[in-house]
């Protein structure tokens, strides 16, 4: 599948720069794309889900999200998310309340354990939500999160 | 570009935990400035993790992490290895680091 969408981006290079050519497309949008951009850019939790084929992801207990109860401080909250499902691909973090809900996707080879840790910005109180994407199929946990100042503002 | 990337990778049993510290300002484009003035996006979009040169995890980010973004992992490593960060924001600037495991 990846190397099948590598290969697809190859051949759909000569098309691209014809269009930064052009000045349609600006070069640094070319180099910003991610794997999951049409998730990154949705807003809503459950349009994000969508975008990722996450929509019917089922509640697990063998997802580990650690997140603090309440963040005092919103631009800077720590979040760990641990699977323990066999043959775990990708690990997705949601903030619900944020203006674009997807805040990270993290992809695994079986050379790297299925454990992450960050820190996020809240910009108010929200769930946090941790999809985990294991032999084809969706898991997912949440956990809320209470926010003391949000960390969107500056 | 601020300060260079700070990694540190410590063996535990067979496997490398990493923690890194990137610099990196993580706007968000949602900003604003004292004059009302919004600030442009600026965050990193994709963090790759090799093992001797082979990637063997990779983040994809939105403005939605910190400031000086923080990176915890672990990889089956082992002393000898090179641990290799690439970052890469939305201006196409990037930045890699590497570390040998001691």
């Amino acid at each position: 599948m990846q190397r099948r969408e590598v290969l697809k981006a190859g051949f759909g290079l000569g098309v691209f720069g014809t269009l930064v050519g052009a000045g349609v497309l600006q070069p640094r949008l070319v180099l910003a794309a991610r794997s999951q951009e049409n998730a990154f850019k949705a807003t809503k939790l459950d349009e994000a889900l969508k975008a990722l084929g996450a929509d019917g992801a089922q509640v697990s207990d063998q997802i580990v999200l650690g997140a603090p109860d309440i963040a005092e401080n919103g631009a800077v909250v720590p979040i760990e998310i641990e699977s323990k499902i066999p043959n775990t691909e990708a690990i997705a973090l949601f903030i619900d309340k944020n203006p674009n809900a997807l805040s990270a996707f993290f992809q695994f080879t079986p050379e790297a354990l299925p454990r992450v840790k960050t820190r996020v910005k809240m910009g108010q109180s929200s769930d946090v939500v941790a999809v985990v994407k294991a032999g084809g199929k969706y898991y997912m946990t949440k956990k809320e999160v209470k926010v003391t100042l949000g960390g969107c503002g500056g | 570009m601020a300060g260079p990337m700070r990694i540190r990778a410590q063996i535990q049993g067979d496997v490398v935990n990493v923690r890194a510290l990137m610099s990196h300002p993580m706007e968000t484009g949602l900003r604003k400035d004292s004059s009302g003035n919004t600030i442009p996006a600026h965050y990193i979009t994709e963090v790759v993790a090799s093992v001797n040169g082979k990637p063997v995890l990779t983040a994809e980010w939105s403005g939605a992490i910190s400031t000086n973004p923080y990176f915890e992992f672990d990889v089956k490593a082992k002393a000898g290895d090179k641990i290799t960060l690439k970052w890469v924001d939305n201006k196409g600037e990037s930045q890699e680091q590497s570390v040998d495991v001691k």
